[in-house]
């Protein structure tokens, strides 16, 4: 009984431990469990192997290094299946934070292709003003990035001298841990624009676009550290996020296991209060 | 005028970015405030970070609680934006390496808190204290299965579908999630355009700093 | 002679035919004002020519010419690669109300061939964007809603806003914090002043500090905006003045701390930790720091209040705090507690808009089941959700 009522009110760095070696553990001894993909992050790869090659594509990174975990894995396979599919890529930042997580990816990444600077790919870097960048994009590129994040003119780029606005732009995928993100893109870029956007985001905020997909105004979205692993799968590349499913598996499981527990030993303690004659409370008000 | 003068400008551009939704033979004049926004946006950045830095000297003179941080701000500040202004910002450069090295894993460390939170705040909410409660029990445990691979590894191949953890979890995600993101986001949506109104006409002005 | 000259044309056309070397003219050209713009723009195409379908000798592309008058000098405005099956070209440097003739020049290896011009064509700007028509009366609508009741409201109208369990535990955390002689912490959330969350948490903070002034008890607000920091001073100062208590009013309890999100959370958890409040209240917009901030909180013993409109963080708040103020009761609060005619009225506003949109989703369903079984009206789609696509 002491046990139990210990359980129930279990002092929550044994729980922060516990964690620890459950995230810990399958780093260090891989399981390999199969990811398997969902329909909204198929949709966004079937898109981009539908492009025809060349085609022009905005990725928009809007993350900074607390998300890197779960948003950046995306941003590595979404670039790999780009330069495979030899789109231009045109990366962009609304998060001040977001340009440097761009040159990151592209250091990652680009070694593996044979690309050129300004030709297959550019980097325009942050610009702040959410909202109203994006509608600016929707006249001209040009005009709201006159210079690269190098400082090189725009208009002088070989891939920019064909991108004059939104409306030449195939693809739009957003890397998104917050606002701005994915709903300024639906709601100027899609909606003002009709252009194809398509959106990677945390885990906690997925769930709130996906009235987004059910509207067809996100043609698909990556949800998450799984979301960066279906992509993975996907390109047949696996990376980072792959590996870090076995340790979301783990937690995730061993957070159920503490749930259990936490409920049995609430129930005990309960009837055993009850049966003491103590009336214990369910709970402060306002709590499920 | 100090109110009135930004209300001013608050209404006339607000009323023309509007309209030209509807007019589309405002675009150029919508595409000029446009412009004249994102300017004003770079140089706000530029006002909050002399603030930051005027805020955190008054600390430091008049030795209020937590002063020897503000140091610490200063120096992060000046830092980071003349290795930024000198050496570049590209790969391989100083600031690449400051970013890579210091604000990277000390945002990561913020942010991998929540791991162990999450668990703690689990254990002690999600008990099966009423119905309600039952419910959202059962429907997280359901989603932890089913967005893990863990959650198909264990089910046999004449498991039913429909019990499956990864089919259940995107019905809720589909059906009983998306109807309630749906009315979160009609709801504040609402509240956008009401506050945005009320702006516009200068009903609120606590934008002003007045209540 | 001339029957010779005629005679000699047709035997050089029937071998050019025979050994391929026609080029014809594209087919089918139109020029029209671009619709729904701001002018400056003609949208011109054209179908591809026969020799390009042919394939005899590869088309190189199509080149768009422009003249102001028929027989005046034209000059290339642009081109368009060869590969589709219909072209479309804007010319966007033209001048509004000035009359533009066009042609379309094919080339291939050897010679190119211009179809006859046609025209007039005018650039000009719309002054209506008639697709738009649903979202102007939607948007006239819902204004009208909030400002009729705010007009009301201000004529002193009482309007009726349901009890809020959160707002009855305000009176109790603060009064809690009071007996334990420990401080009250209020975090007005990570945005700044224009968000709307912002501006209902700072109405709120005004009622909680008159508690706290009247209590005697301390009332710490940790800042991540400055012009947060300073609408907070100025809210707490006359709450304090309105409880009669300028004299307890501490200016250097309502800082500004850090624009970083998660500087921001380490430094309130420092507060928390070292001052250790009685009473939290997590009031306006949160990002992931909710959780960060609402277990430590928990973990320091306080009891939490906490209130947002963000989907994402609405659940961790649920699970950490003791009351939680969902979406739009954070608003229903403000207005519930300050009674200032502009919260009241913008609310009922916002209530019957809600309305109207619940009507049209019950109709929108109904009518989209019925048009599953090919119910028409008027011979058109009975499907309402046509009405609502934005253009």
């Amino acid at each position: 009984m002491k046990f139990v009522l210990w359980l129930a009110d279990i002092d929550r760095r044994i729980l922060f431990l516990l964690i620890a070696v459950a995230v810990v553990v399958p780093i260090l001894a891989p399981i390999g469990m199969p990811v398997t993909v969902t329909p909204q992050s198929k949709s966004i790869y079937d898109e981009v192997e539908a492009l025809p090659p060349g085609s022009n594509v905005i990725v928009s990174f809007d993350y900074d290094p607390a998300t890197e975990p779960e948003v950046h894995p995306m941003a590595l396979s979404f670039l790999r299946h780009c330069f495979e599919k030899q789109h231009k890529v045109i990366i962009m930042a609304l998060w001040p934070q977001g340009a440097q997580m761009a040159v990151r990816a592209l250091a990652e990444v680009g070694g593996d292709f044979d690309l050129e600077y300004g030709r297959d790919y550019v980097n325009l870097g942050y610009k702040p003003g959410g909202d109203i960048v994006i509608k600016s994009m929707g006249s001209s590129i040009w005009e709201v990035f006159p210079r690269d994040m190098a400082g090189r003119s725009t208009a002088s780029l070989p891939l920019m001298a064909k991108v004059q606005s939104l409306n030449d732009v195939a693809l739009v995928m957003d890397l998104s841990a917050g606002d701005p993100g994915i709903p300024a893109w639906v709601r100027v870029g899609n909606a003002l624009y009709h252009r194809k956007i398509a959106g990677g985001s945390t885990a906690v905020s997925a769930p709130q676009f996906f009235p987004y997909l059910q509207t067809g105004q996100l043609i698909g979205l990556l949800g998450g550290l799984k979301g960066a692993a279906e992509y993975e799968t996907l390109i047949k590349y696996p990376g980072a996020a792959t590996r870090r499913m076995d340790s979301q598996s783990v937690a995730h499981l061993v957070i159920i296991i503490f749930i259990i527990f936490a409920n049995v030993s609430y129930f005990i303690s309960r009837r055993h209060k009850e049966g003491a004659g103590a009336g214990r409370a369910a709970g402060p008000p306002g709590t499920p | 005028m100090r109110r009135e003068i930004p209300m001013i400008v608050a209404f006339v551009a607000g009323v023309i970015i509007i309209l030209e939704f509807f007019v589309p033979a405002l675009r150029d004049v919508a595409a000029g405030i446009q412009n004249w926004y994102l300017v004003v946006v770079a140089f706000a950045i530029l006002v909050g970070a002399f603030n930051l830095l005027r805020m955190n000297y008054m600390k430091i003179r008049h030795r209020r609680a937590d002063w020897p941080y503000s140091i610490i701000l200063i120096i992060g500040l000046f830092g980071m934006g003349l290795t930024g202004l000198i050496g570049g910002i590209d790969a391989d450069t100083t600031f690449d390496w400051l970013f890579n090295y210091f604000m990277f894993p000390m945002s990561s460390t913020m942010f991998a808190l929540l791991a162990f939170f999450v668990a703690s705040a689990a254990y002690r909410a999600f008990r099966a204290r009423t119905v309600d409660a039952t419910l959202l029990l059962a429907a997280a445990f359901i989603v932890m299965l089913g967005q893990v691979p863990l959650g198909s590894f264990w089910v046999p191949s004449w498991w039913p579908f429909f019990l499956s953890p990864a089919w259940l979890k995107d019905r809720i995600m589909e059906i009983g999630n998306t109807a309630g993101q749906r009315a979160i986001l009609i709801g504040a949506s609402l509240g956008v355009v009401s506050t945005s109104l009320r702006i516009l006409l200068g009903i609120e002005r606590s934008y002003l700093g007045e209540e | 002679m001339r029957s010779a000259f005629l005679g000699v044309v047709s035997i050089l056309a029937l071998v050019a035919a025979a050994t391929g070397q026609t080029l014809r003219a594209a087919e089918g050209l139109n020029a029209s004002d671009t619709p729904i713009d701001a002018g400056g723009s003609i949208d011109v195409t054209w179908q591809p020519s026969p020799s390009e379908a042919a394939g005899k000798t590869p088309v190189l592309g199509y080149e768009v010419w422009r003249a102001e008058r028929v027989t005046g000098e034209y000059k290339k405005v642009g081109s368009v690669d060869p590969g589709k099956p219909s072209y479309a070209f804007t010319d966007n440097a033209a001048e509004n109300g000035v009359t533009y003739f066009y042609k379309i020049r094919v080339r291939n290896e050897k010679m190119s061939t211009d179809t006859a011009p046609l025209g007039p064509a005018k650039a000009s700007a719309q002054w209506f964007h008639p697709e738009r028509l649903n979202m102007l009366i939607a948007s006239i609508a819902l204004s009208a809603f909030v400002l009729y009741y705010i007009s009301q409201a201000r004529a002193g109208r009482e309007f009726f806003i349901r009890r809020i369990a959160g707002l009855e535990a305000v009176q109790e955390a603060v009064g809690r914090a009071t007996e334990m002689g420990k401080p009250v912490l209020f975090v007005p959330g990570i945005a700044d002043v224009d968000d709307i969350q912002t501006i209902a948490s700072l109405t709120i903070l005004g009622r909680v500090a008159t508690m706290v002034a009247e209590y005697d008890a301390d009332l710490l607000v940790p800042c991540s905006r400055s012009l947060v920091m300073s609408t907070a001073q100025e809210v707490v100062k006359e709450a304090y003045l309105e409880a009669g208590r300028p004299d307890a009013y501490q200016r250097e309890n309502i800082r500004y701390l850090t624009d970083d999100q998660f500087g921001f959370v380490a430094g309130v958890d420092g507060i928390m930790i070292r001052d250790k409040p009685a009473a939290n209240f997590y009031l306006g917009t949160f990002y992931a720091e909710s959780l960060i901030l609402a277990e430590t909180g928990h973990s320091i013993g306080a009891i939490q209040i906490a209130g947002t409109a963000m989907p994402s963080q609405l659940p961790f708040f649920i699970a950490a705090c003791d009351y939680t103020l969902i979406g739009e009761e954070l608003f229903a609060a403000s207005a519930y507690l300050s009674r200032e005619p502009r919260l009241l009225g913008s609310l009922l506003g916002q209530d019957w808009g809600k309305v109207i949109i619940l009507v049209f989703i019950i109709l929108g369903v109904f009518t989209a089941f019925l048009d599953q079984f090919g119910v028409e009206i008027f011979g058109r789609s009975i499907n309402l959700a046509q009405l609502f696509d934005v253009r």
